[in-house]
């Protein structure tokens, strides 16, 4: 705050002495700001070559099973990274199809239905939803939420299911603690849900009103407006919106490695306890040593690789939309 | 979507010649999009809600003197917690401010409409969605592992980089709000760019800047993943060189919270009502700021 401040008042500071500017400052300026901005692109190389070199060992030793194999094993120094792959993809999916529906109601509540004097203050709460900290979500999630679910969702859903083909193993749980993907998902659903739903609020208002109007004026509901002439418009970069909420569930730490119970076996059930890139990361990083640290190095070169390809994804569709 | 022929006789509805099916469709949807917005407020307000009550019993005037209790010792307060928190993310803070300023004043005003100012602008928009742990695990190979040790000055490097894109992203935004004539006004009394910059365009877009910076304050303050392997955390005061290990907020609520020890828990929720409030104090202060500056 005060650098900025102490800048500026720099050259106005002394109004009546005039004061030949330096050419070597204007050059040092000039450099040390491209400097900076060149920096920006030397830190996404940096984490990309340090995952890649940090995880090397470990993708050497295990080649492609690394990502095929479900063992992971400190004792015989055994890794395979696909029970995280699985949970970190498992719980970011449950996460858009709860969310996704979620932050698209609330756009266009925001920008259709909310009467004038609401708006502002309900843009504010979502808004702070997003501020904040994941630790938070992670605090609720295992204290309020994960005993409420066990009770009043996982151990009735159990009874019914019990025995049913398919149903019976998706959503039955052995231990019904309440910790496991779905949870985590649920949660991260409504981490992801402040982005979506305000990056689509841009976009509903960027559409010109005489749209709206004119399907207004041949006489269609406001749900017939919103289907077929604003989604219609603005459907691009909802899917962009998304792809960002996508990439912001992929990489959640903290309320993820809280509920999702971090078991390292895989489950055939969303309701069982399992783990994700993240959490294992967070989970074993501080004890690890040797190999095991390669690997855990390497789930995260993944993790990049992935959030990398989805991120560059919604950044082409969003196309410059503000903040965020 | 066909429109009935004949209108029928319905002198009470305002939607007189719309069908009851679109209608129920209208009103399905108006009732949903309003319900799942009350869904999303009443999280926030229930999460809040547990902080206070959760809380609250544990703020004592020990939280804010007494350092963080060892396993199975009694009392025990949050002031190295604290402290050590406004420390790291101040040196983040003070890492990614000018860095920030200059690359979003570079994208703004040197290589505005630039093949590279494009590129730049689009790889630090990935770099704000990064997953942060990804930082921490960066910066342990960076500064962590070469310097055999934790330090405080790696967990402010972690909390850097992830403030850096914040701050490049709302200085460039503000600084493209500042209208061309007031440059062009100043290039005309004869200034140099430099110049330029510092006294007339960085003036006008301060407030929009300073928003930007409290922003990334909010954002990096409750970053509990890229601490995890870089500052650490430990229940003494730090050593002034920061050196092995700074205890903080974010990661003392993480060992606390699911710790066997009750006062640790007591703890772990205090912690965690001051550092929600403080942030969630930050950021509405960040958008007064924004909507006066207009």
């Amino acid at each position: 705050m005060t650098a900025a401040t102490d800048m500026t008042s720099m050259p106005g500071a002394t109004p009546i002495v005039r004061r030949t500017p330096k050419a070597t400052f204007d050059a040092v300026f000039r450099n040390a700001s491209f400097g900076a901005a060149m920096l920006v692109l030397v830190l996404l190389a940096g984490i990309m070559v340090s995952m890649v070199v940090g995880g090397w060992p470990a993708f050497r030793e295990f080649g492609l099973g690394f990502i095929t194999s479900s063992v992971w094993d400190t004792q015989n120094e055994q890794y395979g990274a696909w029970p995280a792959i699985v949970g970190t993809l498992s719980t970011a999916l449950i996460a858009l199809v709860i969310g996704v529906p979620l932050s698209l109601g609330i756009a266009v509540y925001l920008t259709q239905l909310a009467p004038a004097w609401f708006k502002k203050p309900v843009a504010t709460a979502i808004e702070l939803l997003a501020a904040v900290p994941s630790i938070i979500y992670g605090m609720w999630g295992l204290f309020v939420f994960v005993p409420l679910f066990a009770q009043y969702v996982q151990i009735p859903l159990s009874n019914i299911v019990e025995g049913m083909p398919v149903v019976g193993t998706i959503l039955y749980s052995r231990s019904p603690s309440g910790l496991g993907i779905f949870t985590a998902g649920i949660i991260l659903a409504f981490m992801i849900v402040p982005f979506i739903a305000s990056i689509t609020r841009d976009m509903l208002e960027q559409i010109p009103s005489v749209l709206r109007e004119s399907a207004y004026g041949i006489g269609a509901t406001t749900w017939e407006v919103v289907r077929h002439v604003l989604v219609p418009q603005a459907g691009v970069s909802i899917i962009g919106a998304v792809m960002l909420g996508l990439g912001r569930a992929l990489g959640e730490t903290m309320a993820v490695t809280f509920v999702v119970g971090n078991a390292n076996r895989l489950s055939a059930s969303i309701l069982d306890p399992g783990s994700t890139i993240a959490s294992r990361i967070a989970n074993e990083f501080n004890e690890a040593l040797g190999l095991q640290l390669n690997a855990l190095i390497a789930l995260g070169c993944i993790l990049f690789f992935v959030t990398f390809v989805v991120l560059v994804i919604a950044r082409l569709l969003v196309a410059r939309v503000k903040r965020y | 979507m066909t429109m009935t022929s004949t209108p029928r006789e319905l002198p009470h509805q305002p939607w007189g010649r719309v069908r009851q099916s679109r209608r129920t469709a209208d009103r399905l949807m108006k009732i949903i999009a309003t319900g799942f917005t009350f869904v999303a407020i009443f999280v926030l307000f229930w999460i809040l809600g547990m902080l206070l009550v959760k809380g609250i019993g544990g703020l004592s005037l020990a939280t804010f003197t007494a350092v963080t209790p060892g396993p199975g010792s009694e009392g025990g307060g949050l002031a190295n917690a604290i402290v050590g928190s406004f420390v790291l993310t101040f040196l983040g803070i003070a890492i990614a401010t000018p860095i920030g300023v200059l690359a979003g004043t570079w994208l703004a005003e040197y290589g505005r409409g630039s093949q590279l100012a494009n590129l730049i602008r689009f790889i630090n928009d990935i770099l704000l969605s990064a997953p942060s742990i990804l930082i921490g695990l960066f910066v342990y190979v960076i500064l962590v592992e070469p310097f055999r040790g934790y330090s405080g000055w790696a967990g402010g490097v972690a909390l850097g980089i992830i403030a850096i894109p914040v701050i490049v992203r709302t200085t460039e935004d503000m600084l493209n709000l500042v209208p061309g004539h007031l440059r062009e006004a100043g290039a005309a009394l004869g200034a140099p760019p430099s110049v330029v910059i510092t006294g007339v365009t960085w003036r006008a877009a301060k407030a929009g800047m300073v928003t930007g910076v409290l922003l990334a304050l909010a954002r990096i303050a409750g970053e509990t993943a890229p601490l995890l392997f870089t500052a650490l955390n430990n229940n003494f005061w730090f050593s002034p060189t920061l050196a092995g290990g700074v205890s903080n907020l974010p990661v003392t609520i993480y060992q606390f919270a699911s710790a066997p020890y009750e006062n640790w828990q007591q703890l772990a929720w205090a912690g965690s009502l001051i550092i929600t409030v403080s942030i969630l104090l930050l950021s509405i202060v960040a958008r007064r700021i924004v909507a006066g500056g207009k």
